[in-house]
């Protein structure tokens, strides 16, 4: 059942602390960042942090690394590739789940409003626990599974055609975006696989060369695990990589539906 | 060790128009479970004889039946509509974002042309009840 309201540990208190601009600054834009110390012993509070454009790069990540730097050191965010490649710096900005390095802050009004990704437990300020979240995606079993042994001389082959239906869904960078955008996954994500995890699954089930197909779909077919998704599509408009988890669930669905009545 | 808090979701999220039209379609299908009981209780007292079904009219005919029939109509044509977009889902058609979109457009105003029809033909157009 949905619990709507934030367990009491969890309740975001009013005490947050205001950093202003220096002085001089003209070009001056806010940022509201979600912050907890688990060392405080204190709920999570929400900063607001007034940031010089002017001395600035463009994207949310940028503004975030100068906060770092230049005024509060203790701010815990995770960032490596800073080109949308990695997935580390995933987090909820504007009310949208995104990549913090390709979200630009041109792109937001107003204040920007920096929470971590929604409804997982927090370790430090924008620092999600994604243990479960890979997990989910181990228990697909995300790697090739052939009954037949490799060509000795060379790799096993695919049509052109065969190796663009798995391009995109291998383009997946699991950041955990559009899972933890999915208001099914917030509710049930202790059964309920979640978009990423099943958008790897539709992957391997309809890659040319795995041949464990049948056993796939078998351990999707789950009250929960898959039939949770009820489309609607949070997941394919958060993704930051422009992948469709929406898409791969209904075609899994649809694969769960032509096996059962061929 | 302290617990771990659990990091705000609905109350953050920006309700777009994907968690809309899933949260309505939801909603007026449970309305539309409420408006069946109601149904049901019309045919009863239809059932029962002249006395019982006096009773049923007089309550779905005063004003706050009238305006449960009115949402009844609406429930019924957004279910209606946003129910054909999930079986074309179902069947695999659709999903692209901007199709989606696209989609939930049509199933407003749908709902709006077919309610109206729906409310216009009932209550205004004088059409024998």
């Amino acid at each position: 059942m949905a619990q709507l309201r934030l367990p009491e540990n969890s309740r975001i208190k009013r005490n947050g602390k205001v950093h202003k601009a220096p002085a001089g600054a003209t070009n001056v834009r806010t940022f509201k960042v979600y912050r907890y110390d688990p060392s405080a012993g204190d709920n999570p509070r929400v900063d607001t942090f007034e940031v010089d454009m002017d001395s600035c790069g463009p994207m949310v990540l940028d503004a975030l690394i100068k906060i770092k730097n230049e005024i509060d050191p203790s701010l815990t965010f995770r960032r490596s590739c800073r080109e949308g490649i990695c997935g580390s710096c995933a987090m909820n900005i504007d009310g949208t789940n995104t990549l913090a390095c390709t979200k630009s802050c041109g792109d937001v009004k107003g204040e920007v409003k920096i929470y971590p990704l929604p409804h997982m437990p927090v370790v430090k300020d924008l620092v999600p626990d994604l243990t479960q979240f890979y997990a989910q995606y181990a228990s697909v079993k995300p790697w090739l599974q052939s009954r037949t042994p490799a060509p000795p001389d060379r790799e096993r082959l695919q049509a052109p055609e065969e190796q663009e239906k798995i391009d995109r869904p291998s383009a997946c960078i699991l950041c955990a975006c559009c899972s933890t955008s999915c208001p099914s996954y917030w509710w049930n994500g202790d059964r309920y696989l979640g978009p990423a995890a099943l958008l790897a699954a539709y992957r391997w089930i309809i890659d040319s060369r795995d041949d464990a197909t049948g056993e796939r779909l078998d351990a999707l077919e789950d009250p929960f695990r898959l039939y949770r998704c009820h489309t609607i599509m949070n997941c394919t408009e958060a993704c930051p990589k422009d992948l469709n988890p929406a898409k791969a669930i209904a075609e899994i669905k649809l694969m769960m539906a032509e096996r059962e009545h061929a | 060790m302290r617990q771990r808090p659990l990091s705000p979701h609905i109350g953050v999220y920006k309700f777009a128009y994907t968690m809309a039209t899933s949260i309505v379609h939801r909603a007026t299908g449970v309305v539309l479970s409420v408006g069946l009981l109601a149904l049901a209780g019309w045919l009863i007292a239809a059932a029962s004889g002249p006395e019982a079904y006096a009773i049923a009219v007089a309550i779905l005919g005063g004003a706050f039946g009238q305006l449960l029939l009115a949402g009844w109509l609406v429930a019924f044509s957004y279910h209606l509509f946003n129910g054909l977009r999930h079986l074309n889902w179902d069947l695999g058609r659709g999903l692209e974002k901007h199709e989606a979109r696209h989609s939930a457009a049509i199933v407003v105003v749908a709902t709006l042309l077919l309610a109206g029809a729906f409310i216009y033909a009932a209550f205004f157009a004088g059409v024998p009840r």
